[in-house]
């Protein structure tokens, strides 16, 4: 077994948040590897719906997903590259008065914390906006925001960040992980990492990886379930999905029509694999022929699912461990976690580089789950 | 519907024999296959073809309706143009959402065998994509179902179902205006050594041997070794142009049928995920299966080509197997038909090597130009696979992601195994290392509206 030079950083998980924070970090000036299991972009990463959105975030999340906004913006300047970024709205609609109200008291909370991002617009502006929603749909909340391309926006930063130093090596599942003589010590099944600092950025197996080194985090996998149809003409250029019923729907630059929102097949995370539930995906048809009535013509193609770990409240894991001030977090983001990986990657290297808290990730923190020692040791046995 | 001792997918001979077998063994049968009538493709529309069809078609043909007759005989229950786009593992079993008359269904199974034959291999060259090309089966299905025959069709490549076509198109007195053979001289001596062992096998040289003396009396050119070939034509296909032993060829055609070989279709078995081997000789992936066809997935069987090339003969007997031992694990009296049956298998595959030597695919269609086209879906050329491939794409699956070659219509039935063929020669690995995409459901397009109307609760 080879032992290879110390870094000053080491990340687990090249999915696009270990892959961000990693080009951040070196830019940083840290000399930093990253290793990954299975191929840069496998995982949630590689192959989520590719939503870039701020709408209905939880109010925690915000800033950091406003944040993440602005540097998508300048995703070109800042990759090198498009990443198939593309500003559009998101919309989640209203079908009837009950959901305009839950849509305005949204923005009025909205509008109290200070956000202005989030909007209500009527039946004339959505009809306007998306002329092929039904008839019932009376208005909507409406965000500037975007969608991208998840396999080339993560190969993207996986290449700027070997451009910048970073060592990233493919098909190296860390078995054990433990801290000795001041360094962390990471062994795969042929070789010895050292660091002095590591990043958990292991996403749905993130989990895992903190119950190494001692912090329990209570985090569940989950397989979000995907549809795609055939290529349709053009109908919709945004976004979208409903005030109360699971949905996310939107059509590609290429006709096809992108459909998922929330059902969940089951997760394998132990063997990679995740299987596809159509009894999940019915309702999901129902909603989408409802809100758009073309769809009752469409052809679904193909569905596909990923891993992502989930935890109780919703909201991923990023700071500091509770254990060693040289270990840090960044996973569990809840099946929405891709629009706030550039933020994420950029503020989880300034803490790393630092030891400075930035306060849009300060929220995120581990304590949270903090419980008693006697389930402790019963959760690490799930995990 | 209530719970099936075993659910078939595919109504070939594999399917039939399973089938007839596992209901004489007193096992509760359902059958499904997306066609209209049993038969699968060597015997499409075999129940219904008339007389004069069939004597076109030869004896073989008339084989298969000897068995479809004993399937509509038995208990089996056949679900006629039943497509099954999902199956999924349960308890002790497997559940298959299908699509009927426009209406999806589920039915369960403690066991499964998949039976769903094989397909062409794809034979990407210049200008294959041009209409007025096809593939030699497609040409045969038209033959078979409809009585419809091609006009003055070039056929391109090898192997024995090419020799077929061309001599029932002869039978049929509309020959085809020529044979272009991929097949390099080397390959006939190399094939020799293989013959004693293929002499056992004797039934199907002689049937060889006759076709081509049929092709040869009726004047018939066959051009060998042919090389560089291209399909040329700017809207549609003009003229087909090739080399052959040194001597550059051009024949004017409006029609080509193109045919390199069928390998397993494999889209059930990557769907269940069962494990898969790289057959050097087939150069095809090919499920891991035991010797009474059951893969790595307990409870699920592989009977006919699927499982390997062997052909329709060897389809009926292992079909026949694995109805037995499907029985016999259900609890019901071990046949001692099984050994006789793994027997008459082996004797049956005595001429495959020899087969499979001589009418190797063609050289030029696995190793294609960068400018041919090998995704039809999304039009990606061998050049963009190979370029992905050097770029870091270590895998299929990664390939799919930049390029999105299999995400269109085929999944990837087409371009499979040309982009496992073009990675695999870009990093050096074998094709078995390299692997396949990925197959997920549904196994074939589903219209939204079925699935908003599915209620799989209520069956
Ligand atoms: C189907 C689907 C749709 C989604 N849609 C959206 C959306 O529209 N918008 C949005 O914002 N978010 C969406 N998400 C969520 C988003 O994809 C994830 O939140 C985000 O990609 C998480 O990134 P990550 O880097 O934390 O995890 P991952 O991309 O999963 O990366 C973690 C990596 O760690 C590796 N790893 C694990 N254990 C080890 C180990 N021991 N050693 C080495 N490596 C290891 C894994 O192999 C993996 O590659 C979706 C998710 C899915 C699955």
């Amino acid at each position: 077994m080879t032992t290879n030079p110390a870094s000053d950083l080491l990340v687990i998980g090249g999915g696009l948040h270990g892959c961000a924070a990693a080009l951040f970090a070196a830019k940083a000036g840290l000399r930093v590897t990253l290793l990954e299991k299975d191929s840069v972009a496998r995982h949630a990463s590689g192959v989520n719906a590719g939503g870039v959105r701020r709408l209905w975030r939880d109010l925690a999340e915000v800033p950091l997903s406003e944040r993440s906004m602005r540097m998508w913006h300048r995703i070109s300047d800042i990759t090198g590259e498009d990443c198939g970024f593309q500003p559009v709205p998101q919309v989640k609609v209203a079908e009837s008065e009950a959901d305009m109200a839950v849509l305005a008291a949204r923005v009025a909370r909205m509008h109290a914390a200070g956000f202005s991002h989030e909007r209500l617009i009527d039946r004339a502006e959505l009809r306007a906006l998306l002329p092929a929603v039904a008839a019932h749909c009376i208005g909507a909340l409406v965000s500037e925001d975007g969608f991208a391309q998840p396999f080339q926006t993560t190969r993207v930063f996986a290449r700027q960040a070997r451009a910048a130093g970073v060592r990233i090596h493919e098909g190296q599942p860390v078995r054990r992980l433990r801290h000795e003589a001041g360094l962390w010590r990471a062994e795969t099944d042929e070789a010895t990492w050292t660091a002095g600092r590591v990043l958990n950025c292991a996403g749905a197996w993130g989990g895992e990886i903190a119950a190494r080194i001692g912090d329990d985090v209570p985090l569940e996998p989950v397989a979000p379930l995907m549809l795609v149809t055939q290529r349709m003409r053009p109908f919709c250029t945004a976004v979208v999905g409903t005030a109360q019923r699971p949905l996310s729907f939107k059509q590609m630059p290429n006709g096809t029509v992108v459909i998922g929102g929330g059902r969940l097949g089951r997760a394998d995370p132990a063997r990679n694999r995740t299987d596809i539930n159509f009894r999940e995906m019915t309702q999901t048809a129902r909603t989408a022929r409802e809100i758009f009535p073309i769809m009752a013509g469409a052809v679904i193609q193909r569905s596909w699912s990923g891993i992502e770990g989930r935890t109780p409240d919703r909201l991923p894991v990023i700071g500091r461990s509770a254990r060693h001030d040289t270990a840090f977090h960044a996973f569990g983001f809840s099946t929405h976690g891709f629009q706030l990986g550039p933020a994420t990657g950029a503020l989880m290297a300034e803490l790393i580089a630092t030891g400075r808290m930035p306060p849009e990730i300060a929220p995120f923190t581990l304590t949270r789950f903090a419980i008693p020692d006697e389930a402790r040791t019963q959760n690490r046995r799930v995990s | 519907m209530t719970r099936q001792d075993l659910c078939i997918v595919g109504a070939g001979p594999a399917g039939m024999a399973a089938a007839v077998a596992a209901t004489e063994a007193g096992l509760r049968v359902t059958l499904l296959d997306e066609a209209p009538r049993p038969g699968g493709q060597i015997y499409r529309d075999v129940t219904r073809a008339p007389a004069a069809r069939q004597t076109l078609l030869g004896p073989d043909y008339q084989a298969g309706a000897d068995l479809a007759r004993a399937f509509g005989a038995s208990e089996a229950v056949h679900l006629a143009g039943a497509t099954v786009w999902h199956i999924e593992e349960i308890e002790a079993g497997f559940a298959l959402s299908y699509s009927h008359d426009g209406r999806s269904h589920v039915i369960e199974a403690d066991a499964l065998v998949v039976a769903t034959g094989a397909l062409e291999r794809p034979m990407p060259l210049p200008g294959w994509t041009l209409p007025g090309v096809t593939t030699t089966g497609a040409l045969q299905i038209l033959m078979k179902s409809a009585g419809v025959l091609a006009e003055d069709p070039v056929l391109v490549g090898c192997g024995p179902l090419q020799l077929l076509l061309a001599a029932q198109l002869v039978a049929a007195g509309r020959p085809p205006r020529a044979i272009v053979e991929t097949v390099p001289m080397a390959n006939y001596a190399r094939a020799m050594k293989h013959l004693p062992r293929a002499l056992r096998g004797l039934g199907y040289l002689t049937k060889g041997a006759g076709l081509l003396a049929k092709l040869r009396r009726a004047g018939v050119p066959i051009y060998r070794d042919a090389r560089d070939i291209e399909l040329e034509g700017r809207e549609r296909l003009e003229a087909v142009s090739f080399t052959s032993r040194g001597k550059t060829h051009r024949i004017e055609t409006a029609s080509a049928g193109l045919h390199h070989g069928v390998v397993p279709n494999q889209q059930v078995t990557r769907l269940m995920r069962c494990a898969h081997r790289w057959d050097g000789r087939q150069k095809a992936f090919v499920p891991v299966c035991d010797s009474y066809g059951e893969s790595s997935v307990p409870g699920l069987y592989v009977a006919g080509d699927g499982a390997g090339i062997r052909g329709a003969r060897s389809a009926a007997l292992a079909g026949r197997l694995t109805g037995l031992r499907v029985a016999e694990k259900a609890g019901r009296r071990a046949s001692p038909e099984i050994t006789s049956l793994q027997r008459a298998l082996a004797r049956d595959a005595a001429v495959r090597p020899f087969l499979e030597t001589l009418y190797a695919p063609s050289a030029q269609a696995l190793a294609p130009s960068d400018d041919t086209t090998i995704c039809r879906c999304e039009e990606v050329t061998a050049g963009q696979i190979r370029a992905a491939a050097r770029a870091n794409a270590p895998g299929p699956n990664q390939v799919k992601s930049f390029l999105r070659t299999g995400m269109g219509p085929c999944q990837g039935r087409v371009c499979g195994l040309a982009v496992t063929g073009l990675v695999a020669e870009s990093s050096g690995r074998s094709p078995g290392d390299t692997g396949y995409f990925r197959i997920r459901p549904p196994l074939k397009p589903l219209p939204l509206s079925e699935l908003a109307a599915f209620t799989p609760d209520d069956e």
